[in-house]
């Protein structure tokens, strides 16, 4: 068990209350349909990334981490070598 | 070579998410690769108890409705990085968990995982037959108590012909998992003794849990109970439970009931 935990062995239940307000307020707000914004987020962030690159679809990650004051959102792209990126821009013009 | 698992019981607050996250956190602690999926579309639970609820983007649904890619669902516990959580939906009803959908998600994760934990809801409806459909490997998560193994006895019959392997006419892998297993009231004879479980389930005992404060400690905190404290009585028992899993055979703890100095005083009086 480590120092911290020695400590903290007083009171679960207040870390207990605090993720599940921190969890609730988001549930309630957004009628637990999260997922789905975010889906919708992610599509249309992709849609206008991928008018200038090409994005494989499977390098993309999403990360999201509520907290109680605010939340982040995190879209990850992997994009494509920079030579790739030069060629195609060259093509463009 | 990767294995699915059923976490189940039929009844409801037995323990099976509890044990799950405990189970697939002590295999990832023996360097195996896991996954955890929750089966309890609209009652989500698993996320809490590991700790990862605030992560939560895309779920098990999301995935197969094709929203959202496999890997992207996924997420990889902070602590140990063998360790990842395929939450289910909040929002959603249980229809929305076709059996060609799961098939579908289960085969992907095989190939990722050794191995692949599944939560099963409480009851013996779809989304219960789903989660244990696909399983090589039971754990039958039963109280000391009359109404639990009743409704354990009911699942064992489920494993028996409604999984892949039954139809297939190959037996499933069974173990029982006692859990809330109190060593006070089993020593007053005021609970099932484990030898009466066993006895009147026929399937052999994969360990003892006892009911311990550690384990809402654990959940408070959003940790499995074997990451939270290793060395508490219910983690050892899990650690225990997982060794036999993977085929060791180690001697059975049975939990002793341990009296506090108040209980020294006043004996019995005071369980
Ligand atoms: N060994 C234990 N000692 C003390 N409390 C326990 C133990 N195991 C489980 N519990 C508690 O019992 C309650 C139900 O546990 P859990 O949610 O794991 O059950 P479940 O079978 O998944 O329930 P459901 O059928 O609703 O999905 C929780 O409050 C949990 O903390
Ligand atoms: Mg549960």
């Amino acid at each position: 068990m480590s120092l911290w935990q020695m400590f903290s062995r007083r009171g679960s239940a207040p870390v207990a209350r605090e993720r599940l307000q921190i969890l609730l307020a988001h549930e309630r707000a957004l009628g637990g349909g999260q997922g789905d914004l975010v889906a919708v987020l992610q599509e249309e962030i992709l849609a206008v990334i991928a008018r200038h690159i090409a994005v494989d679809r499977d390098k993309v990650q999403v990360k999201l981490d509520r907290s109680k004051d605010y939340s982040t959102l995190e879209i990850d792209i992997e994009m494509p070598p920079i030579a790739t990126l030069a060629a195609a821009r060259a093509s463009l013009r | 070579m990767s294995k699915v698992l059923v976490v189940t019981s039929g009844k409801g607050g037995v323990g099976k998410t509890t044990s799950t996250a405990a189970l697939g956190a002590a295999l990832a602690q023996s360097g195996q690769n896991v996954v955890v999926v929750d089966f309890d579309v609209g009652l989500r639970n698993l996320d809490l108890v590991m700790g990862a609820e605030r992560r939560v983007v895309f779920d098990f649904i999301n995935v197969i409705n094709g929203d959202a890619k496999l890997a992207q669902a996924l997420i990889r516990d902070r602590r140990i990085d063998t360790l990842s959580l395929l939450p289910a939906s909040q929002t959603r009803d249980k229809d929305a968990l076709t059996p060609e959908g799961v098939a579908r998600v289960l085969d992907e994760l095989r190939e990722k995982f050794d191995w692949v934990i599944c939560d099963s809801p409480a009851g013996i409806e779809r989304g219960a037959l789903l989660a244990m459909y696909h399983a090589e490997v039971a754990v039958i998560v039963t109280n000391p108590e009359v109404s639990s193994v009743r409704d354990s006895d009911r699942i064992i019959g489920l494993l028996d012909s409604k999984t892949a392997k039954a139809e297939a006419g190959e037996k499933i892998d069974k173990h029982l998992l006692l859990t809330r297993y109190n060593a006070a009231r089993a020593a007053r004879g005021e609970m099932l003794k484990t030898e009466d479980v066993l006895d009147i389930l026929s399937i052999p005992l994969l360990g003892i849990i006892p009911e311990s404060e550690e384990v809402l400690r654990a959940s408070n905190l959003g940790a499995p109970v074997t990451l939270n404290n290793p060395t508490s009585a219910p983690a050892r028992a899990y650690f225990d439970a997982v060794k036999r899993l993977q085929g060791d055979s180690i001697a059975m703890t049975v939990p002793t009931a341990r009296r506090g100095l108040i209980g020294k005083l006043f004996g019995r009086r005071v369980a």
